[in-house]
């Protein structure tokens, strides 16, 4: 049994792991930096979820990887999640990389798909610029832990003028609840690129019963007239604890999709972001939450709008089962300046039993006169009206409850319009609701 | 064995209040029965509480259909019995699309494993839709959601032409329909009916009756069923109203469970 310290890392440490594994000097120094941070500042407090409560400490150690020699010594649970035929994939196993793939195709027009890692120490002069702008260092324990500890992760870079036709995929998983599994995803789209990816991140429940944190950040920069459609599918074990915070950075005329299914086990706090900083930037958000036993979420989506004509959606909904419960938040805010500028956002909970609990907290807060916004919430049960209709057509009440609970996420799931997430968000969903 | 459908003194309450009061009616198939009667009368209340809508409460009687007590079972299992209920108010279903619903409700009649394959399912339902002059495109539609009255109607006919039930009770099915959508309603109905089938008109106006022609009309005043008769009774309610029904009878207020 180690020891569980309130922080779980300091700058000592953080600099000699950083140091034996050959990382860049300006990378040690800000690993050592974050380290010493997260011993002093407070973990991110969500409204409504104290997330002191939950076991935050578990980060574990550093444990090397070594990389798979073929994609079937992967356990079965990642194979299955492998797109069929993908020619770029990149697998993380706990704290290191186990997989990496390119096409040939897609390398020779300059696309850097990478982990971190890597990128790192042979693409610096992209990597540096970006990492931890998007998202700093200092903001909570969280950022800070993430700096200071991340590992393998992902490294985007499309350049100018590129489009990736086909979805970059990575499956990031853990088997091992004593390593440290704390990926870092950085995407940067440069000037009218477009590129898709997506990820699963996923644990061996054969494997992994003990606590661990995943405390995982995302980075998105779309420079100006690129498109990025990230989606990312979470469907970590009980026992752990997911914490991932997801950030955009678009530019003018830049457009991010984000595509998310927090279908986790265990307590969740999922906060995604899009920062519109240039004129007629864009953004669109999804996210489908599926909550059982005694599970907590705070799943928290923003719109920052700065640039004028910029334009966010974003939809949140959710099935809570059992006595789990979801705080939901969706955050509009646009700044002074930001004219013709529009907003929407929307939370739904749907909840299962009478002990689960659901909270949508829409908020616009609106320092620009000339601007569109709106909102919508709703919390509710299944509708018995609705149940005795399917009922009265011979349909049993577990199957009349199962088509009502998929035909209110239906209209979130079919507008997904990467096919590859949209199939694994199945899949998983259908688990999670008939689990 | 021909279909029989027996209610035999059944009473109802809804939140305490009895509307019910003990209704007698046998249905074999091949008949047509009308139950008519001015609102308020407990027509809607028989039609719901023979379906087993969670807020109706049966406290006396049976109704049995073929010599299964349909009221010992559960709202799906009555339907898997052979009873449909088109309703005055179908449900709006959003995100499951008609045709998903559809085929799980074929499909919740069939043993696992024998499921209706999707291209005979497909050409069943678009067959049926073509009958009644449904847009194809209502298929992919969610379940009811944005329908207008009509095509609730339609596609509450839709229902019971593809789940091809034994008993059919249609709840109000001519309100709010213009009169092209009751005439390819009542042509539904006309061609669903047969040896095996019979059929429940609820109903207080009499045109629904010159399109389906009833074999027994019967008369419902509070909670009961106080007068019936032939095609006859149906015409001249038509043309003099229930006045004369109620002073035949005796009754001044025709209604039940009113405030």
């Amino acid at each position: 049994m180690s020891t569980q310290l309130t922080t779980p890392t300091d700058r000592g440490s953080a600099e000699a792991l950083a140091r034996s594994k050959g990382e860049p000097e300006w990378l040690v120094a800000l690993r050592g930096e974050a380290a010493e941070l997260a011993g002093t500042i407070e973990w991110p407090k969500p409204e409504k979820v104290r997330i002191e409560r939950w076991n935050l400490t578990a980060v574990g150690s550093y444990a090397a990887s070594t990389p798979a020699g073929s994609l079937t010594e992967l356990p079965s649970v990642v194979q299955e999640l492998v797109s069929e035929g993908t020619e770029n994939l990149i697998v993380q196993r706990n704290s290191g990389t186990a997989w990496r793939q390119l096409s040939a195709e897609l390398a020779a027009k300059g696309v850097i798909f990478t982990d971190l890692e890597t990128a790192c120490k042979e693409h610096s002069e992209l990597v540096q610029p970006h990492l931890f702008q998007a998202v700093k260092k200092d903001e909570d324990k969280l950022t800070a832990l993430n700096a200071a500890l991340w590992n393998g992760g992902v490294f985007v870079y499309v350049p100018k003028n590129v489009e990736v036709e086909l979805p970059l995929q990575s499956i990031l998983f853990n088997d091992n609840a004593d390593a440290t599994f704390a990926p870092h995803i950085l995407i940067v789209a440069d000037s009218n690129s477009r590129v898709t990816y997506v990820d699963c991140v996923v644990t061996d429940n054969s494997a992994v019963s003990s606590p661990f944190v995943h405390p995982s950040v995302v980075e998105v920069f779309v420079k100006p007239g690129a498109l990025v459609r990230f989606g990312s599918v979470h469907s970590m074990g009980e026992s752990g604890v997911d914490m991932t915070l997801r950030r955009a950075v678009v530019e003018n005329d830049g457009r991010v999709e984000w595509i998310i299914g927090d279908l986790n086990d265990g307590n969740t706090l999922s906060d995604t972001k899009s920062i519109m900083k240039g004129q007629g930037s864009t953004s669109d958000v999804k996210v489908i939450s599926v909550g059982k036993n005694a599970q907590q979420m705070s799943l928290t989506t923003q719109a920052v709008h700065f640039g004028k004509s910029s334009d966010s959606n974003m939809i949140t909904r959710a099935v809570m089962k059992d006595s789990a419960s979801a705080i939901i938040n969706g955050i509009t805010k646009i700044e002074h300046g930001a004219t013709k500028a529009n907003g929407v956002q929307t939370e739904k909970v749907l909840m299962l039993s009478s002990k689960a609990r659901g909270d949508a907290n829409p908020i616009l807060l609106i320092d620009e006169d000339d601007v569109t916004a709106g909102h919508a919430a709703s919390v509710g049960q299944v509708n018995p009206e609705q149940v005795y209709y399917l009922m009265s057509r011979g349909i049993s009440k577990s199957d009349a409850e199962r088509l009502i609970i998929h035909g209110f996420l239906a209209p979130v799931v079919s507008e997904i319009s990467v096919e590859a997430v949209r199939t694994q968000l199945q899949r998983l969903l259908e688990r999670k609701l008939e689990g | 064995m021909a279909t029989q459908f027996v209610i035999d003194g059944l009473k109802a309450e809804i939140e305490g209040k009895e509307i019910l009061k003990g209704i007698n009616l046998e249905i074999k198939g091949g008949e047509i029965h009308a139950i008519m009667g001015p609102n308020g009368t407990g027509k809607s209340t028989l039609a719901s509480a023979l379906m087993g809508h969670p807020k109706y409460e049966v406290t006396e009687g049976s109704a049995t259909l073929d010599g299964e007590d349909l009221l010992e079972m559960e709202v799906d299992e009555r339907a898997r019995a052979g009873l449909f209920l088109a309703m005055q108010y179908p449900s709006e279903i959003p995100g499951v699309t008609n045709s998903d619903f559809l085929r799980s409700a074929i499909n919740a009649r069939r043993e696992e494993g024998s499921e209706i394959s999707l291209i005979k399912f497909i050409r069943q339902m678009e067959g049926k839709m073509k009958e009644l002059e449904m847009n194809p495109e209502f298929a992919h539609r969610y379940l009811n959601e944005g329908f207008s009255g009509g095509e609730k109607k339609r596609n509450e006919i839709l229902q019971m032409m593809l789940l091809d039930p034994k008993i059919v009770v249609l709840d109000e099915i001519d309100s709010g329909l213009d009169i092209d959508a009751l005439r390819i309603v009542a042509n539904g109905v006309n061609a669903m009916r047969n040896e095996d089938r019979g059929f429940l008109i609820i109903t207080h106006y009499q045109r629904l009756l010159n399109y389906i022609t009833p074999d027994f009309v019967h008369v419902m005043m509070q909670g009961r069923i106080v007068k019936s008769g032939g095609p006859e009774l149906a015409q001249r309610l038509e043309n003099e109203g229930y006045d004369w029904v109620k002073e035949e009878l005796g009754i001044v207020d025709e209604t039940v469970g009113q405030a």
